[in-house]
């Protein structure tokens, strides 16, 4: 599809200076929504960022005038403590004014705390207790191959969230019925809300334990007949082709798992790797810094 | 004696599929018991093997609905009450998805299966989800018409279906309508009112205590949510005694909902009868029946008891 540039992100050099702008405008958004609202989730909606420019801005088909476009591709937030982001990328996508983020959490408001299709209609799925997201993907994935049409539908989980149960009856459940027009990306930035200490001599990038390490999670997916494909979830060229490879195999039978390796926190010096920013608002001095870090000369301040 | 309503609820389901293309069914490996089997027999395309995983399985569902689908999920109740709740919490009810609930198995005569299987509280847990409609037959034709009823409504609802044959109260013309609650047997003073098929036993508990010279009212509540709130009022307002007798504990049920209303409009006396904040045994259905206060005679027992103390 074409390439779309929100107003106000003036045109880059190389291949992808505008999604990268995007991302930045995107993330200065996340840390002022939440500092604005007093609380919310900092580190997962700041790992996803990348991804979920590169699906909106790039990778799904969809019509932000007609959200309810019965052939467009169906994004759910399975992560659904990270609508913070997934609602900045909307808006600058054009789905609601970027304005109504100043609404987030606040009790009336469309941006609820968690994804709700009800409150927000240009939503695919209400999510937020954890691994429920996956399966409703799945039941869409169905519905539109049923119904003949063309989407795909695309998944956000976190590496956390692949602990619950309900994940891995997913997982079992969707190469039975040939879901090839399903693909889970793993938001994998390696840490949980608390999880476990590092071990003696354990090497990590964050302050606790990976949430899978020790564990294959690649081979578990495989396991069950999932392709994987691994990337790194901040590198545009990676999470594009990415993308198009499982857009090539939808109509195929074999669901796919990116696994995208991300930094939690990424983007913001203070925030990356740290655990402590799963879900803490920063101060008015932190949201100083972040801005000068996010929005370099040249820029319009969102 | 009439079909069971596990049996009546597949077959009505092919009747409708025949006409309806967007009709599911999806089963967590129990289609045998369920019946949901027929359906599979008849509809291979459009029945969903979930494997033994309820809560992949209502999820999925929420997801078919969204794309217009009517998945009906089936298996025992319990395990949409209990093991699957949460997906029915947030992917079904608070999307108001138009999922529509198979729930086997329910009451106390699940086949000898005993407390793992056995449902006590469903109807107390699916009150207080907010937009979830709960419908509980007493017969065939009750069931059929909730099925047909429920596949045509938008919008999630949990259909409580029992595993064993049981008398028919309603005759093949019976239509089946939300909220409303059904006087089936006049009374001056008694009112027994009752849920399910627990119903016919209710009913015949009534004749015994009219034999004994007490005059014992019947009222049907099919449709436990949304309910007649004022019509159980008015009712339970024309006796000096009202009590509840339901398949289910006496906590949060039947029992728990007449009692909200009856204390809120014009108090008066009321007996709970039902499961007494216990699990079930394993055992023979006339055993689980006895055991727990539900036979015809145990009813009317206890009802006469009270009676008599004034």
């Amino acid at each position: 599809m074409g390439e779309v540039v929100a107003p106000g992100i003036p045109p880059g050099t190389g291949p992808y200076a505008d999604l990268e702008a995007l991302a930045r405008r995107g993330r200065l958004h996340v840390i002022e929504t939440v500092a604005h609202s007093g609380a919310g989730h900092i580190g997962g909606p700041l790992s996803a960022m990348d991804l979920l420019v590169a699906l909106y801005f790039r990778v799904l088909r969809i019509r932000p005038d007609e959200p309810d476009w019965p052939e467009r591709d169906r994004f759910v937030l399975s992560k659904g403590h990270s609508s913070v982001a997934l609602y900045t990328v909307m808006a600058m996508r054009g789905y609601f004014p970027v304005e109504e983020l100043q609404t987030f959490d606040r009790g009336d408001s469309r941006l609820q705390g968690h994804p709700d299709m009800l409150a927000l209609p240009c939503l695919d799925a209400s999510t937020g207790s954890l691994g429920q997201g996956f399966s409703v993907g799945l039941g869409i994935a169905m519905g539109t191959r049923r119904r003949g049409l063309p989407p795909h539908t695309f998944v956000m989980l976190g590496d956390g969230e692949a602990q619950e149960g309900q994940v891995w009856e997913t997982v079992h459940v969707a190469p039975r019925h040939g879901a090839g027009n399903l693909t889970a990306i793993v938001d994998w930035n390696g840490m949980q809300q608390y999880g476990w200490a590092l071990r003696e001599g354990e090497e990590h990038s964050g302050n606790r334990r990976d949430p899978w390490a020790g564990i294959d999670l690649r081979g578990a997916f495989e396991a069950f007949g999932w392709k994987v494909l691994e990337i790194d979830g901040h590198d545009f060229g990676q999470i594009l082709a990415a993308c198009d490879e499982v857009r090539a195999g939808t109509a195929g039978t074999v669901p796919t798992a990116i696994l995208a390796h991300t930094v939690k926190g990424r983007g913001i010096s203070f925030t990356e790797g740290r655990s402590e920013w799963h879900a803490r608002p920063a101060t008015l001095d932190e949201a100083a810094v972040a801005r000068a870090e996010l929005a370099p000369a040249g820029e319009d301040a969102p | 004696m009439t079909r069971p309503q596990r049996d009546v609820w597949a077959d009505t389901l092919i009747e409708l599929a025949a006409t309806d293309p967007d009709i599911l069914v999806m089963d967590a490996d129990l289609a045998t018991s369920t019946r949901a089997d027929k359906f599979a027999a008849a509809y291979p395309e459009r029945f969903l093997q979930m494997g033994i995983a309820e809560q992949v399985m209502v999820g999925t569902a929420a997801g078919l609905s969204f794309t217009g689908y009517v998945p009906w999920v089936s298996s025992f109740g319990i395990f949409f009450s209990n093991r699957a709740l949460d997906q029915v919490r947030m992917s079904v009810a608070q999307t108001h998805a138009n999922v529509k609930i198979g729930a086997a198995y329910t009451g106390l005569m699940a086949g000898l299966a005993g407390k793992t299987h056995v449902d006590v509280s469903d109807i107390a847990t699916f009150r207080a989800m907010p937009g979830m409609t709960i419908l509980a037959p007493v017969d065939a034709a009750e069931t059929a018409a909730m099925t047909r009823w429920a596949t045509a409504t938008p919008g999630p609802v949990y259909l409580r279906l029992g595993r064993e044959a049981g008398p028919d109260v309603f005759g093949p013309d019976y239509v089946f309508e939300p909220r409303r609650v059904i006087l089936l047997r006049e009374g001056t003073e008694v009112l027994l009112i009752s849920t399910g098929q627990q119903t016919a036993r209710t009913l015949v508990a009534a004749e015994l205590l009219g034999e004994e010279g007490i005059s014992a009212g019947v009222l049907h509540v099919p449709s436990i949510k949304p309910v007649d709130d004022a019509a159980i009022a008015a009712a339970a307002a024309s006796v000096p005694l009202v009590v509840t007798v339901e398949e289910h504990t006496v906590i949060g049920g039947l029992g728990g909902l007449v009692a909200e209303i009856v204390t809120a409009h014009d108090p008066r006396p009321l007996i709970r009868i039902g499961i007494q904040d216990t699990w079930a045994e394993s055992a023979p259905n006339a055993w689980l029946l006895d055991r727990h206060g539900l036979t015809p005679e145990r009813v009317a027992d206890r009802v006469r008891r009270v009676w008599d103390r004034g």
